[in-house]
């Protein structure tokens, strides 16, 4: 596979299931080595550009026992961001309430896939890697998930999101890859897979 | 950015205590583990107060190594829950700020248990001692130490494994086996006073050097294995 994707631009990647698609978010994201071959972030090896990167995947990656500030506080002292603003912007700007103190134990699939949002985005990365991010999240919430994507994609970072869901994105996303057995089998600006 | 390895590893350690305290899932059940051996230990041999002191040693290690294999274990399977292992990966943090954090979390929470269960041992087995008792507080930090860090090694080995809790054990004991003589032999030294400990510790405190530094220096590689 040779695949080039170009800063600032919004990319759906698509497929059946078992394509690949999640296996290729994982090796950008550096969870998973490449067989054969190289991934390069903005000219850099994946390790030394993650605090650039952004990453969701369709599990939300977080602590059932803290909440969702705790969560993200711990996160951010990842990538060394010790104030609580980026943080309450972000869960602002996923549709949730920074002082709610409810264990996320007890949050609805649809709210922790939006905190699972707000931990990929809190640090600005300027690429962002988003696995199946509409799954389990009611059309409201989705819609502001995706009103939320396009804002980042005006202000320039890159995105890569895998989804089944295109409705929402037909008109929002630039490119749309398709993804077969491992392989690349089309890249199109229309939503429609020709091949 | 500001990526310290101790500050990171100091919050790692309080937001493992945060979890701890909210679930109890580690204490509870090492403190259940090492009640079991103290109690049927004690009705199984009815020991003298003589007899008592010579099998402390092992007798105390051996409700501690196993009571550590158990929370050590589960310390690791909190993170692999909802993935959360992979977050920490995708972030720039150094990855021995996690394992020294983990060794500093699971060393206080045995510790915890060791204080727990110290006055039960001198109850059960009617335990003085006979040589320096203050050797022992040095044997049991440098004994607690040597099984944690060895062992959240280990467990993060085994993490991805289908029989984590039966890999962990095997992987762990062979290697403490001359940690655990020491301890063993230690202990019995200052409860019968029959001869020095301080040869044990100080193979204990070289032996807890050597081991914290290779596992330091190898967990980045470990923390990123397929």
């Amino acid at each position: 596979m040779n695949l080039d994707l170009q800063p600032g631009r919004f990319y759906v990647l698509r497929g059946e299931n078992g394509a690949g698609k999640s296996t290729l978010l994982r090796m950008i994201a550096g969870l998973s080595a490449p067989t054969s071959g190289s991934i390069l972030i903005f000219g850099r090896k994946t390790r030394e550009a993650r605090d650039r990167m952004g990453y969701m995947a369709h599990v939300p990656l977080l602590y059932d026992e803290l909440s969702g500030m705790e969560n993200l506080r711990f996160f951010a002292s990842l990538y060394g961001i010790e104030s609580d603003a980026p943080l309450a912007e972000a869960m602002r700007r996923v549709g949730l309430d920074p002082e709610l103190t409810r264990r996320i134990g007890q949050y609805s699939q649809g709210m922790r896939q939006r905190l699972s949002l707000a931990r990929a985005i809190f640090h600005k990365p300027q690429l962002l890697l988003l696995d199946e991010p509409f799954s389990n999240v009611d059309p409201d919430s989705a819609a502001q998930i995706a009103g939320l994507l396009g804002e980042m994609r005006t202000a320039g970072n890159t995105i890569l999101l895998v989804t089944h869901q295109l409705g929402l994105l037909a008109k929002m996303a630039d490119e749309f890859l398709y993804l077969s057995a491992g392989a690349m089998i089309e890249r199109s600006l229309t939503p429609q897979v020709t091949a | 950015m500001n990526l310290s390895v101790t500050k990171l590893a100091a919050l790692n350690v309080r937001k493992d205590l945060r979890l701890e305290w909210r679930s109890r899932d580690v204490l509870n059940s090492m403190l259940f583990f090492a009640l079991l051996v103290v109690v049927i230990f004690s009705f199984a041999f009815a020991p003298t107060r003589e007899e008592s002191r010579r099998l402390s040693g092992g007798l105390i290690w051996t409700a501690f190594l196993f009571s550590t294999t158990m929370a050590l274990n589960q310390s690791w399977a909190r993170e692999l829950r909802n993935g959360v292992l992979d977050a920490y990966r995708v972030a720039p943090a150094p990855a021995e700020s996690l394992f020294l954090g983990k060794c500093l979390g699971n060393f206080l929470l045995v510790l915890i248990l060791e204080c727990l269960m110290a006055p039960l041992f001198v109850l059960f087995y009617n335990l003085t001692a006979v040589g320096a008792y203050w050797q022992l507080i040095v044997i049991c930090l440098l004994g607690t130490w040597a099984l944690v860090v060895n062992g959240t090694f280990f467990a993060a080995m085994s993490i991805r494994t289908r029989n984590r809790e039966l890999m962990l054990p095997l992987l762990l004991l062979p290697v403490s086996i001359p940690a655990v003589t020491a301890m063993v032999t230690a202990t019995s030294n200052v409860f019968t006073g029959d001869s020095s400990a301080l040869v044990q510790i100080k193979f204990l405190a070289v032996f807890c050097v050597v081991y914290t530094t290779i596992s330091v220096l190898l967990f980045d590689t470990v923390l990123n294995a397929e």
